[in-house]
């Protein structure tokens, strides 16, 4: 018992903690967010040239749309290249890039199936340009994205930009989900970004200095998760790494809960494994804030997310014994009154963690409305928060504890 | 590097919300510990009133003494006293003292209720419940269930709750006055002790008062059927 509500004390205070210090680098960083949206690649004096890279694997039905759109990138034709790298795949790929073969600013390789790391490498061997970046066959670019991540590397300490990810087009529930979700990591990433907390750079357009890969080394297999450990890898070697907010790029989602599923359990599967890899950055102040801050909480945030669906899974589990009682004592003939709504304070919980749990809440929500502020520039209740206020948190727990448990049982996953 | 001082403005904004929190909700505990007072202050005021209701028994017409005073309260008071116990904790001495007025408030309307309805010539159904909650009565929340069950059925019975262990003399004197032994859950019906979980079933058969509720029930729905179906041929 005394176990348990310590736990419980500890989880809410680094909750709190953690939201407090993201609204406080939230104000801190406001004016230079409005100066980022009304200059960034506006002014752009200098074009570097630029490769994108294109793996693909049975992305048949996307493949020409992602490559239309960056064809449709406002930059000089002369400075951006495209790489589209066939990762062996058994669809109709091939035929979707057939359009493409002779285009001037397109190169396509078709490569034995080896995974996304290798199609990134096999195209990282052939780049010449000063940036390289990603962008997955699934995701589709801003025609001003590159200009706007592109402004960014005038800061020759800058190694690698993200971008800011939305959902293409969600129609089904979750991917109404995922959209509230996805304009939540552009609040978080652009906050972690001023404290050089990046612990990913996102395959769907992240760009870098091409000189990285010669200094750091190529993409690795990282558990399927090749662009956590980059920048992870980039951190070990003090690499900054920052994100441009109103640098947009869609991405298509998982429409079915098996699919988001499998796709969810690959990133946390991934990011417990890389965390266990770079756990000598943990709390070393050699790394700056993802060391001390970042991975801490981020790892912290899984188990204590377990451990909160586990305590509600108890709770709930707890009545049951006491839901046989009764049947067993009267069986069916319970009596259901119609629900008393009363509004006496007398009912209303006023204990310590009751509190502490509204607190926690209201500046979830504040955050959240802070958030959608920033991707959507103005705030809507509609179906979609409603959807992520209830579904979310019901779901979350489901791939974090499989990732934990094979991670822990060291049983491998699957992409697909 | 890392700007601690960020982190120790985070940290001390951190800990100012926790430290309120904590303030805010004692400043309830106390309310709510105030607000039982207010209702022993009642119970106190319901005791007086139903001792001058009591001596005055003899004066006044059944029709004015259909209720007593104190069962309006007894209601409130036990949904009251759950909450009190869930938030403020069993072992609260506030708590504690409620349950014990609740007790004495419930002892109260029990006798009554018993003169009351011995004057004016009625045959009620008066259940004593005692139970533990120290861990040794397991079939104490199933006769809980049951009991409830039993006033869904019967809306007239009238059942008082005793916690077996509560340092209360007149609970003392009550479970002397039906030679209760500590075999728990125990039913006092109508003067007769019955020990042990019964179902439902069993003790609407087994006990007689019960028994005779069902069957009034039972004529008085019979009754109503053959009214509706009289009426509906008409």
């Amino acid at each position: 018992m005394l176990f348990s509500s310590l736990m419980l004390y500890i989880s809410l205070f680094v909750a709190l903690f953690f939201e407090v210090f993201l609204l406080i680098t939230y104000f801190e960083i406001r004016e230079e967010i409005k100066f980022e949206e009304k200059h960034n690649g506006k002014d752009l004096t200098n074009y570097p040239s630029v490769t994108i890279i294109v793996p693909c694997y049975n992305e048949e039905s996307t493949v020409a749309s992602t490559i239309r759109s960056l064809l449709s990138l406002q930059y000089p034709k002369d400075k951006l290249k495209l790489i589209v790298v066939d990762d062996g795949s058994t669809d109709n790929t091939q035929k979707s890039l057939e359009e493409f073969t002779h285009h001037p600013q397109i190169q396509t390789f078709k490569k034995e199936n080896g995974g996304k790391h290798t199609a990134l490498n096999f195209a990282l061997e052939r780049v010449d340009t000063e940036l390289v970046g990603c962008l997955d066959a699934d995701s589709f670019v801003e025609p001003e994205a590159l200009k706007r991540i592109v402004g960014f590397f005038t800061d020759e300490a800058t190694m690698a930009v993200t971008p800011s990810i939305k959902i293409h087009e969600p129609i089904s529930v979750l991917q109404h989900v995922q959209k509230v979700e996805y304009n939540w990591g552009i609040f978080l990433r652009r906050v972690l970004s001023s404290i050089n907390g990046l612990y990913v750079t996102p395959g769907p357009f992240s760009i870098f200095r091409t000189r990285i890969f010669k200094e750091i080394g190529g993409y690795r297999e990282a558990y399927l998760t090749e662009d956590m450990e980059m920048a992870l890898r980039m951190h070990r070697n003090h690499y900054k790494i920052v994100n441009s907010h109103n640098a947009y790029v869609y991405t298509v989602a998982p429409s079915k809960l098996s699919d988001l599923y499998k796709q969810r359990v690959r990133w946390a599967y991934g990011f417990l494994n890389n965390a266990v890899d770079y756990r000598d950055m943990y709390f070393n102040k050699k790394y700056g804030n993802i060391g001390i801050f970042v991975l801490p909480i981020a790892t912290f945030s899984v188990f204590s997310t377990l451990y909160a669906a586990g305590n509600a899974l108890w709770s709930i589990f707890s009545k049951i014994p006491d839901a046989l009682t009764r049947y067993q004592a009267v069986g069916f003939a319970w009596n259901f009154n119609a629900p008393h709504f009363s509004v006496d304070w007398f009912t209303f919980n006023t204990g310590i963690t009751a509190m502490i749990t509204y607190t926690t809440i209201i500046l979830s929500l504040t955050l959240l409305y802070l958030a959608l502020a920033l991707a959507e520039g103005k705030v809507r209740l509609k179906k979609d928060v409603l959807y992520y206020l209830t579904i979310y948190i019901l779901i979350v727990p489901l791939w974090l504890a499989k990732a934990t448990y094979s991670t822990l049982a060291r049983k491998p996953i699957t992409w697909r | 590097m890392p700007d601690s001082r960020k982190y120790i403005f985070a940290f001390l904004i951190t800990a100012v919300i926790f430290g309120t929190a904590i303030f805010v909700s004692n400043y309830f505990s106390q309310k709510r510990i105030n607000a039982i007072q207010s209702i022993e202050d009642r119970i106190s005021l319901d005791i007086l009133a139903s001792e001058t209701q009591y001596a005055l028994l003899q004066e006044t017409s059944c029709k004015n003494t259909a209720t007593s005073t104190l069962s309006k309260d007894l209601g409130d008071l036990s949904q009251k006293l759950s909450i009190a116990e869930e938030q403020n904790g069993a072992d609260d001495p506030s708590v504690l003292n409620l349950k014990k007025q609740y007790s004495l408030l419930e002892i109260k309307d029990y006798l009554l209720m018993k003169s009351i309805t011995a004057k004016c010539g009625n045959r009620p159904t008066f259940i004593l419940y005692f139970y533990s909650n120290e861990g040794d009565c397991p079939d104490c929340q199933k006769m809980g269930y049951v009991l409830t069950a039993l006033h869904d059925t019967f809306p007239d019975l009238r059942i008082y709750s005793f916690d077996f262990n509560l340092d209360l003399e007149a609970v003392h004197t009550l479970r002397s006055i039906y030679g209760l032994s500590a075999t728990l859950p125990a039913l006092v019906v109508n003067s007769d002790p019955y020990y042990g979980f019964q179902p439902l079933d069993e003790l609407i058969k087994d006990v007689p008062a019960l028994a005779r509720l069902k069957a009034a029930l039972d004529r008085a729905r019979a009754a109503t059927s053959t009214a509706t179906t009289t009426s509906k041929k008409k």
